[in-house]
């Protein structure tokens, strides 16, 4: 299947100066504007990306749907109050936690440590990993299996179990440890899929015919191999953004991820954990969100996988 | 095949080597002196510390410290805990094997639970089947492994009565069994949508097309001419997936208080002791490489493409 | 290659064609799929028949409905997308679209079998080819693991297999080309069916290997005295083995001849094209003809003839009106036997 350029990127590949690639004048449709169009009709990929825009606006402004402070407490009046549903958008939405703080402010301001981490770790992981395989694809030789040992060698440390003794090493965390810790761990996974993408289009004609005709090597990459190997990568990184969200949420249940003083899902739930039995409101509220918000980032993912992969059509 | 194995296995030096190096280099970068931390707040003795440091290699370079672990490891010593005095290879004896049986537990539910259900869609795409099972894989996918033990401790243990909140003894097998499905959930749910889209795929195969046209019975155009090329991928991921069991076994264990590997390692970290860390770290490490070499052979044993590659 | 002259007018009928009708034959078939950009119509209204021992060439370019004919024979149509909203597929007098699944299955491989185009796609990768061939036997006759295997080795060797009993443990990556396609024939033949569809069996080989394979399937076609029809795209392929052609063009025949009669004079201004844009020696030095335009799409299929926006000879009538299958005669009105062409201008196509 002649997959074509990308539209977008290749935006300026439509000028007549560039190498003779196949666009596939026969073939009006390319695999990037047929995916788009794909995915605009597709409800879980709307449904997504509203979720996803969403919460990436309460993340930057929590202030627009609260004026609550989430540090205020107040353990004399609020202690472990409950929940009240018919207050809809106001401090005692979904009750107080432990110290008696508003869970509802709490949930919103907590997105922006989740989506901070999950967006960071994920740029680096593709930056990493996507360079690490492009470079050993389209290089091959020696310098394939140098960088394909060094990819088994991060890839034998299980992410969690690797985070944990990176973050260790920290006396002062913040989100920056966090995605440093996952960002060195995570960008194998990524690497794999990107060598393993170059290498087919490697094969492919109108990569040999930019050759033929002269191409650089830089050239090549950024212009014929990336726009054509990138799709998978995106893919996997879309569904891995989730990953890391959850991934930080339980290296801060566990202790060693965001500063206790950080609000975010992860500290709450930790802190939920405790009285699980008599309020269970305080787990639920940051539970529900945290996973809804890794439910978006992978239902995203897989639209997106489904409207890339004309196999499964 | 016996040449193949050999090569894999030398293979598997040096990736050994330099993911143990890795960990070594990040415990033994730890901020703090253990030595020092013996005696607490009381006044060290220098000398006793000089002796202490020079007996466990700490007055030594780091990579020196390394060669001088990893001799040991290969005469299966993996040396004594800083913290405990005990012998990591003791704590590892006791752990490991209820480590061992949370994970096989794991591993049933997700091969079991997930290739039915993967078997169910995968059959049905885009049928109701097909769409329940997509929801709910999704939803397990979604739902972080610690808020899934919550999920099923009070589910299970709470309202149901059917166990309790966590394990009392983890030497008692039927006291796993919630655990181990909490931290098979999470993968069960990848075997069911890996197998769903892997006999979807292979499905519209132009061999399954000749093998319906041979007037197969359906039955053994799915048994065995559409299994045998489908469940290569979900072999794969099984053998990759132990390290991220090993990984959730951490959680898990800790929800449940289950006194195998996660924990004793969770625990290790935060008292500073390296020896134990490294030591199970290693362990793992060897786990995971060998199942993966596992995975290779069983791969080959799959697709006789594969074989001379 | 001249096994078959004139078989045509014998069609010696095989022991048990007790009907003595045609052993298939296909009546007004129409095939449709939808998808969600909409309605193919694959197939519009087909019809055609072969008989024991009768080779019948359906030509046609891809998308022309000819394989999808085949597969609706077969019964391995992906249903949905594809329906079958009328038509007949008559075997030995019965209506096999009528028959209940296990009836048909019953029919597939045992009475009518299938060559593919593509055997190493067609053939599993991961079961041998020993496996693959004995599991006709397995099935359909009950034989145990080592007696289908003896067979096996005994139909690779009939289809000239080197080393059967040596390769028989082999995987289909493990052959070549042409020897992957003699074990996709050989698998069809194992039952000794009455029918063989073979789809383009020859069009991924070389050259020299398709003319061995041809001469293979014709040899064993008048050895078990079996019906054939051979799918094919390739006008070369046809003029040695078939009895009689049929044209297809958007899912509907254009032409139907006795195979020496259309290559003389064609009757519709497709087979016409299709028969010029072959090179020739003689034609040395001239502008080779190609048809022009592509084949219609099969969601939009033109009004009228189908084949009007492409045919030179086109005019109003052809642009409204469907033309039926006109029985060709010769110039003196007297009828040229199983000639007919969906032309509205047939005459002048075949005498102007």
């Amino acid at each position: 299947m002649p997959e074509t350029l990308n539209k977008a990127s290749a935006g300026a590949a439509e000028s007549p100066a560039v190498a003779p690639v196949p666009v596939a004048a026969e073939k009006p449709r390319s695999l990037w504007s047929d995916a788009w169009r794909d995915l605009r009709r597709n409800p879980v990929f709307v449904i997504s990306a509203i979720l996803i825009v969403f919460l990436i606006v309460v993340a930057a402004f929590p202030g627009l749907f609260t004026s609550v402070d989430p540090d205020h407490a107040d353990l004399g009046k609020h202690y472990l109050g409950v929940p009240q549903y018919s207050h809809v958008f106001q401090e005692d939405w979904f009750g107080y936690d432990v110290q008696g703080r508003s869970i509802f402010a709490r949930v919103l301001f907590g997105a922006r440590a989740s989506i901070i981490v999950g967006v960071c770790v994920t740029l680096v992981v593709t930056i990493l990993g996507g360079l690490v395989g492009m470079l050993a694809g389209y290089f091959g030789g020696w310098f394939d299996s140098l960088l394909s040992r060094l990819t088994d060698v991060f890839f034998g440390i299980p992410l969690l179990l690797g985070a944990i003794v990176v973050l260790n090493a920290f006396t002062h965390r913040s989100v920056w440890t966090v995605v440093l810790a996952l960002g060195v761990l995570g960008w194998t996974q990524l690497a794999r899929v990107m060598r393993g993408s170059v290498l087919t289009v490697k094969q492919a004609d109108y990569v040999q015919a930019a050759k033929a005709l002269g191409a650089g090597t830089g050239r090549i990459m950024l212009r014929h191999i990336l726009p054509n190997a990138i799709a998978p990568v995106i893919v996997v990184a879309t569904i891995a953004l989730g990953g890391y969200i959850a991934a930080e949420a339980t290296l801060s249940f566990l202790g060693i991820g965001l500063p206790p003083s950080t609000v975010s899902w992860g500290n709450d739930i930790s802190s939920g954990q405790t009285v699980i039995r008599t309020a269970p409101h305080v787990l639920f509220f940051p539970s529900a969100m945290l996973s809804i918000t890794v439910l978006a980032f992978i239902m995203l993912g897989d639209a997106v996988r489904d409207a890339l992969d004309p196999k499964l059509r | 095949m016996g040449r193949y194995v050999a090569r894999r296995l030398l293979q598997m030096i040096p990736v050994f080597i330099g993911t143990t190096l890795l960990i070594f280099l990040m415990v033994y970068s730890l901020p703090g002196d253990p030595v020092r931390a013996l005696w607490g707040d009381r006044p060290a003795d220098p000398q006793a510390m000089a002796r202490l440091r020079h007996e466990y290699w700490f007055d030594r370079p780091v990579l020196a410290q390394y060669w001088h672990y990893l001799s040991n490891v290969v005469t299966g010593d993996f040396g004594s805990s800083f913290v405990t005095g005990r012998k990591v290879i003791d704590v590892m004896a006791e752990t490991f094997p209820v480590t061992i049986r949370l994970a096989l537990i794991a591993f049933a539910v997700e091969i079991v639970v997930g290739l039915s259900l993967g078997l169910l869609a995968g059959l049905n795409r885009g049928k109701l089947w097909d769409k329940l099972v997509l929801v709910i894989t999704l939803l397990l996918i979604s739902i972080p492994i610690f808020v899934l033990g919550f999920i099923f401790q009070t589910i299970f243990a709470d309202q149901l009565g059917w166990t309790t909140p966590t394990v009392q003894n983890s030497d008692d097998i039927t006291q796993l069994i919630l655990p181990g499905a909490v931290l098979g959930s999470l993968s069960f749910a990848y075997i069911a949508r890996l197998s769903r889209t892997s006999l979807a795929e292979n499905l519209r195969a132009d061999y399954i097309r000749t093998a319906i046209a041979k007037g197969l019975p359906r039955r053994r155009v799915v048994g065995i001419h559409l299994m045998r090329n489908s469940l290569i991928p979900v072999v794969t991921f099984l053998g990759t997936d132990l390290g991220a069991l090993m990984g959730g076994a951490i959680v898990t264990e800790g929800i449940f208080n289950v006194h195998g590997i996660g924990n004793t390692l969770y625990r290790s970290i935060n008292q500073s002791d390296n020896a134990t860390v490294v030591g199970i770290v290693t362990i793992l490490v060897i786990v995971y490489l060998l199942s993966s070499l596992l995975v290779d052979l069983l791969y080959a044993a799959l697709d006789p493409r594969i074989r001379y590659a | 290659m001249t096994i078959i002259e004139e078989s045509a007018t014998v069609p010696a009928p095989r022991s048990g064609d007790d009907k003595g009708g045609p052993l298939l034959e296909v009546r007004d078939l129409h095939v449709e799929f939808h998808t969600r950009d909409g309605v193919a119509k694959a197939v519009n209204g087909v019809n055609y028949s072969v008989n024991a021992g009768e080779t019948l060439a359906v030509l046609g370019e891809s998308g022309s409905g000819k394989s999808v004919t085949a597969q609706a024979i077969m019964g391995i149509l992906d249903m949905p997308p594809g329906k079958i909203p009328q038509g007949e597929i008559l075997f030995r007098g019965q209506d096999m679209l009528k028959m209940s699944a296990e009836e048909r299955r019953a029919i597939r491989g045992r009475k009518i079998a299938m060559i593919f185009q593509d055997a190493l796609s067609a053939l599993n990768p991961v079961l041998s080819v020993g496996y693959q061939l004995g599991e006709m036997f397995r099935v359909h006759q009950g034989l145990s693991k080592k007696d289908a295997k003896a067979k096996a080795i005994e139909l690779m060797d009939r289809v000239k297999i080197p080393a059967a009993a040596a390769r028989v443990t082999d995987y289909p990556h493990q052959f070549s080309g042409g020897m992957r396609q003699r074990i996709m024939i050989a698998m069809a033949l194992a039952l000794e069916p009455d029918l063989i569809i073979a789809d383009e069996p020859t069009t991924a080989l070389d050259v020299t290997v398709q003319a061995q394979v041809m001469d293979l399937l014709a040899e064993l076609q008048s050895e078990f005295n079996m019906g054939l029809i051979l799918i094919t795209h390739d006008l070369g392929v046809v003029a040695d083995v078939a009895d009689k052609i049929a044209v297809m063009y958007a899912g509907r025949i254009v032409e139907q001849a006795p195979v020496h009669e259309i290559y003389k004079r064609p009757a519709h201004p497709y087979t016409k094209g299709l028969l010029e844009s072959i090179p020739r020696l003689d034609h040395k030095g001239q502008e080779l003809f190609a048809i022009k335009g592509l084949p219609p799409n099969l969601m939009k299929i033109p009004s009228g003839c189908a084949f009007n926006p492409r045919c030179t000879m086109a005019q109003d009538v052809c642009r409204t009106d469907v033309p039926v299958l006109h029985q060709v005669t010769e110039q003196d009105g007297t009828d040229l036997v199983g000639r007919g062409s969906a032309c509205h201008f047939w005459k002048e196509t075949i005498h102007g």
